[in-house]
């Protein structure tokens, strides 16, 4: 399903926090989105995710959602957001209850996301006895079970280790070469915006405006980590990036 | 110089400390029934425990006890449930809806400093004499401090995880029942212990006027003679009581939340 974001533009209040921001979001690509702390990048993803509406301008939808998908427009958090009283399978099922599937159905798409993610053998442990990885990876895995159209994904990462956050990495290029999905992920992480975003948008500080859309031609699977072309647009990234997020910083949060 | 740091952590973490509290209980007993024994605790202060037990002894064999506790048991149950119940249904409307929160709490504030002793004369005219007057007293008094912990407790469920069920799709009702219920959990179940023991107190109270069986109209009739033996047998009927109910929550909270800590 393709998107489109057109001529959107938000106000909290009197301030501004995004600025007529133009983008097209093509099926089956993955959208890095970057800016500096404050600049509306989690904002941008509520409004695609219909969570919140702009106070101008609109998210088009230009196609049909697939029939197939349960719930077109799916978070992953950044702090997993796992119900701690249901077991994985209880919280990947969570997701699943509302649409009348039937047992069997439930059973067959929970075991298979499990898998997918790695986590068949967990099914049945609580959230508190999971490392942050495995936590994330049940998130993937509620993700993947409701087969979603579009994934929204805000610093999915950023509260695991270094490690972990590799491994994960990798996991998420191996879901997306099963079958490419489409994807705005949000991060601070440069790193990981260039390993996993075929287009790679940066705001400016607040208000967020589009200061510059890198799109990256190298296939996922080819991009270790140390590539020197990856690193030359993560240097040139930064660069883009440093200036506003000094500015961001000097300024205060009203 | 070589020293190892100086330790400053610890405390601050209550440990679970088996048979201690028993052993506070027995020794001060102990103390009681040594004095009124060696005579520097006059009878007319304080019963020997040794009779008390033998009384409520005699009361169990009786099957007095029965008769007394069992109107009790009654009234408490029907009284907390409904007060409790209603409690928590109010406590959770509140807590989910602005129009409600806004009618509601106020209200609740201005009864929940209302000594409800006070009103039991008024329940007796409008519910009559019998237990329906009882029932009312210990609903209206687990009726308020059950509607506020309930809300504050929903207040306190992590909105993250509701902003998750709303970004799936769930529908009002799942996310009610499936999230904010049991995030509330916690709250509602620590409510509830405060309002189980105000159920008690009330309870008594409530027996002391027109009750001819149950546990307080016994502490009543054992005041009025200064019977110290009985009266002090009724008050550790009522203190094994709340012990109880104190232990089974605490068993349902273990149950309900093991997925905690
Ligand atoms: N519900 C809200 N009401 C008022 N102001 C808000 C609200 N949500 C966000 N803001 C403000 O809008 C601005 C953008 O917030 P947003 O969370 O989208 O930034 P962000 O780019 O995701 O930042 P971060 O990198 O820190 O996550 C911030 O200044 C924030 O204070
Ligand atoms: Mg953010």
């Amino acid at each position: 399903m393709d998107l489109k974001i057109d001529a959107l533009t938000h106000h909290y209040g009197p301030t501004e926090v995004l600025a007529d921001i133009n983008l097209e979001i093509p099926t089956g690509r993955i959208i890095c989105v970057v800016g500096p702390s404050g600049c509306g990048k989690s904002t941008l993803l509520r409004f695609v995710g219909g969570l919140e509406r702009p106070s101008e301008g609109q998210v088009l939808q230009l196609s049909e959602p697939p029939a197939d998908s349960l719930n077109p427009f799916t978070f992953v958090f950044q702090d997993f957001a796992l119900l701690p009283w249901r077991t994985v399978d209880g919280n990947v099922r969570l997701v699943l209850e509302d649409h009348g599937l039937g047992k069997p159905e439930m059973d067959r798409i929970v075991l298979d996301v499990l898998k997918r993610t790695k986590l068949a053998d967990f099914a049945d442990a609580l959230p508190k006895n999971l490392s942050g990885g495995m936590k994330q990876r049940v998130a993937i895995a509620r993700a993947l079970a409701v087969r979603p159209a579009v994934w929204l994904m805000d610093e999915p990462l950023s509260a695991l280790d270094a490690q972990t956050r590799e491994l994960l990495m990798d996991d998420l290029v191996g879901l997306w070469q099963l079958q490419p999905f489409t994807a705005v992920y949000v991060t601070h992480n440069l790193a990981e915006a260039v390993r996993l975003g075929h287009r790679i948008v940066v705001l400016s500080r607040r208000p967020g405006k589009i200061r510059k859309i890198i799109d990256i031609d190298m296939p996922l699977e080819d991009r270790a980590a140390g590539n020197a072309s990856l690193t030359k647009i993560e240097q040139e990234l930064w660069h883009l990036m440093r200036d506003e997020a000094e500015a961001a910083d000097q300024e205060l949060i009203t | 110089m070589s020293q190892p740091v100086p330790y400053r952590g610890g405390g601050f973490r209550p440990k679970r400390i088996r048979g201690l509290g028993l052993l506070v209980f027995i020794a001060l007993l102990l103390i009681a029934e040594w004095g009124t024994r060696a005579g520097w605790i006059t009878n007319l202060t304080l019963p020997r425990p040794s009779d008390v037990i033998r009384t409520l002894w005699d009361l169990a064999v009786s099957g007095m006890l029965w008769t007394h506790l069992g109107p009790s048991l009654g009234r408490l149950t029907v009284g907390a449930f409904f007060g409790a119940g209603v409690g928590v249904l109010v406590g959770v409307a509140i807590g989910l809806s602005s129009m409600m929160r806004a009618a509601m709490v106020p209200l609740v504030a201005a009864l929940f400093p209302i000594p409800k002793i006070a009103l039991l004369p008024l329940f007796v005219i409008w519910f009559g004499i019998d237990e329906m007057s009882k029932y009312a007293l210990i609903a209206f008094g687990t009726f308020t401090p059950t509607v506020v912990a309930t809300y504050g407790a929903v207040d306190n469920v992590d909105r993250t995880l509701i902003k998750m069920g709303q970004s799936f799709g769930l529908s009002r009702i799942s996310i009610i029942r499936k999230i904010v219920l049991p995030g509330a959990m916690p709250g509602i179940l620590s409510g509830l212990r405060i309002s189980l023991a105000i159920a008690i107190i009330l309870l008594t109270a409530a027996e002391m006027i027109g009750a001819e069986y149950g546990i307080g109209a016994y502490i009543l009739q054992a005041g009025a003679l200064y019977d110290l033996e009985r009266l002090f047998a009724g008050v550790t009927i009522l203190s094994v009581l709340g012990v109880t109910l104190s232990f089974v929550l605490g068993r349902v909270e273990g149950r309900v939340l093991r997925w905690r800590i």
